[in-house]
């Protein structure tokens, strides 16, 4: 019996990423294809503003240096997160622009999940949709993360891996258990009628098996979302996405 | 001032139905939920959406609690003539917000 089910778990892995978008009902769908009735876009519009509005000491904004976010900014959500290269640890899209905004615009840092701050995320990450997730696979903390992935956590002792690698496709109550590709973020979710980022995901996630949710900036939440990317290599970037 | 995306073709046939596409970011508190507390939290929804072109009323909806946060509404109106497209609504706590967009009879 076990070999056959490590070798099911090896067909799993070897087969390609699933997006959430697939496992989501007609409906949901719909509802991300049109951009007049994707919710998202009300955050976008917000980030689009955010981009040009200035703040800090300078009255510098994001468009000061970085100009036409349709041009500067495509591509780059596609391959976050990435190892920064002054503190050589992995770093997600969310924490560059608040370094942005503190050290280049020396400026308030935005509260996470505010409007403002998920806003300008999904106005970066929507000059990315389209195109396919990309990020360097060649560094510890891929290997960190997966270790993390694939640990079992708290009172219910459940890993990411056991529900979102082995019994992806299941069903955890009525609803379909997605692979947990973090391709869409941030996300509008049905289920909290609001924009989320990808740590809200992983901080319900783990609050879901009762356990202490590692806090927003730890280096281990974002070893998680970097291999959480690479696991998701090549699937489309679909911000703002849609889901239940 | 919430945020609203408003989308309306630019460009009508005469007398020909059009979709109006709708999206206001509001809570849409139902008043049947209680928070941490155990306080009830106060209704709060946009209770009223008019949409008029220049001043004929094309379309009128009440709203009831049951709707979704950050609610889309999709309607169809006619023009015999260009003009503009008024939508006001008005939420529990009397802030009302007006929105815009032209729309050209060709």
């Amino acid at each position: 019996m076990k070999p056959v089910l490590l070798l099911l778990a090896l067909l799993t892995a070897a087969a390609a990423p699933r997006s959430g978008y697939d496992d989501a009902s007609p409906e949901t769908r719909a509802m991300q294809d049109d951009d007049d009735a994707n919710p998202g876009f009300l955050w976008v519009r917000e980030g689009e503003a955010q981009w040009s509005k200035p703040a800090g000491p300078d009255g510098k904004s994001c468009a000061s240096c970085h100009h036409d976010a349709t041009i500067s900014m495509r591509g780059v959500a596609a391959r976050y997160p990435l190892i920064d290269t002054v503190s050589e640890q992995p770093m997600t899209l969310d924490q560059r622009i608040a370094q942005c905004r503190e050290e280049r615009q020396r400026a308030d840092p935005l509260p996470p999940e505010s409007e403002a701050a998920l806003g300008l995320s999904a106005y970066v990450g929507l000059q990315s949709r389209g195109m396919p997730l990309h990020v360097r696979a060649d560094s510890p903390f891929v290997a960190a993360g997966r270790r993390l992935f694939e640990t079992r956590l708290g009172q219910l002792n459940l890993s990411c891996a056991q529900c979102h690698d082995e019994r992806a496709g299941m069903k955890l109550g009525g609803a379909t258990i997605p692979q947990g590709h973090p391709n869409g973020y941030p996300e509008y979710r049905l289920e909290w009628q609001a924009m989320g980022s990808l740590y809200r995901r992983l901080r319900d996630c783990m609050t879901g098996v009762r356990a202490e949710p590692f806090a927003p900036e730890s280096l281990q939440a974002a070893e998680l979302a970097l291999y959480l990317a690479v696991r998701a290599e090549g699937l489309k970037v679909e911000t703002p996405a849609v889901r239940p | 001032m919430v945020r609203v995306l408003l989308n309306a073709p630019k460009q009508v046939p005469k007398g020909q139905p059009f979709n109006v596409k709708l999206l206001i970011s509001h809570p849409m508190e139902s008043g049947q939920r209680r928070d941490a507390m155990g306080m009830a939290i106060p209704r709060h929804i946009i209770n009223q959406i008019v949409c008029k072109l220049d001043e004929e009323e094309v379309f009128r909806m009440n709203l009831f609690p049951a709707i979704a946060a950050n609610p889309f509404l999709v309607f169809s109106a006619t023009a015999e003539q260009s003009g503009t497209l008024t939508i006001t609504f008005t939420d529990d706590n009397g802030v009302e917000q007006t929105e815009t967009t032209p729309v050209e009879v060709v």
